[in-house]
């Protein structure tokens, strides 16, 4: 597999933690790497349980939306689990005016996260 | 559009490709910066100016090259203001699904328009629908509370 370029990819007991290579996630070649790059860890390497950590992330736009929410769908089609944390408030907002707080599970942190996978 | 003593102007003509937009974005939220605008109201904006372009770019012209958007911002200490029309056939606004709907959650495109809603003061379109026209005003409280316990 090459190096994955958007994302940064951790291991913690057996949960994938990927955290975000770029703070503003808008240019929409990026968020279609992206998407492929999260697509790959379920798809080609079989990982089931993620925490996205989005401490880096200072703005995305309602495409790099999509493609979080596409990336849940296939996540739960393969019986994973997913979980968002780290998420700064500007960007939380983003979420909870798009409802998307009801879709997603978040925690605050990681540790917060990787206690309940 | 009531009478203002605007800072700057920024009119362009941009191609419908993916990330034309990018440059005049910045170029505006430079301005605002400029003119005292903190980093979350620039939040707002940034996603204001980000989901218009991006709609008449990708959904207005459908990316045909050979179609333009046409943007005209001013801005000033205390209000945005934009207007972004393409050459595209226009869309409903009503017609759009809302997305906070549990059984639309996943599927919707409409986001970007919620979106813009949120963190504008106010947001019209012509009756065509190709035509988007808003403004945030400084101070306004749009956006700036979510209740969500809702």
């Amino acid at each position: 597999m090459p190096e994955p370029k958007r994302i940064k990819v951790s291991d913690s007991a057996g949960v994938t933690v990927v955290t975000f290579a770029d703070s503003k996630i808008i240019d929409e070649e990026e968020i279609q790497e992206l998407g492929q790059e999260l697509y790959d860890l379920v798809e080609r390497e079989n990982h089931r349980k993620f925490v996205l950590n989005f401490s880096h992330v200072e703005f995305l736009s309602s495409a790099a939306l999509g493609k979080l929410i596409s990336f849940e769908k296939k996540v739960s089609t393969h019986d994973g689990e997913l979980i968002l944390t780290n998420i700064r408030p500007e960007i939380y907002e983003v979420f909870a005016i798009t409802k998307l707080t009801k879709l997603f599970q978040i925690k605050d942190d990681e540790a917060d996260a990787l206690a309940v996978l | 559009m009531t009478h203002h003593n605007w800072s700057h102007t920024i009119q362009r003509s941009l191609p419908s490709r993916r990330n034309a937009h990018l440059e005049s974005m910045k170029e505006i939220l430079a301005k605002l910066t400029q003119l005292g605008w903190s980093d979350r109201e620039l939040f707002g904006v940034q996603m204001a100016l980000e989901e218009s372009l991006t709609n008449a770019i990708r959904h207005g012209n459908k990316l045909d090259e050979s179609k333009r958007v046409i943007m005209e911002c001013k801005v000033s200490s205390e209000r945005f203001w934009l207007r972004v029309e393409d050459e595209g056939p226009g869309f409903i606004p009503a017609d759009v699904p809302d997305c906070t709907k549990e059984h639309n959650l996943e599927a919707c495109g409409g986001r970007g328009l919620m979106l813009i809603r949120a963190y504008m003061t106010s947001v019209e379109y012509n009756d065509t629908g190709n035509r988007v026209t808003m403004e945030k005003i400084r101070g306004d409280e749009s956006g700036e509370l979510v209740d969500v316990s809702t």
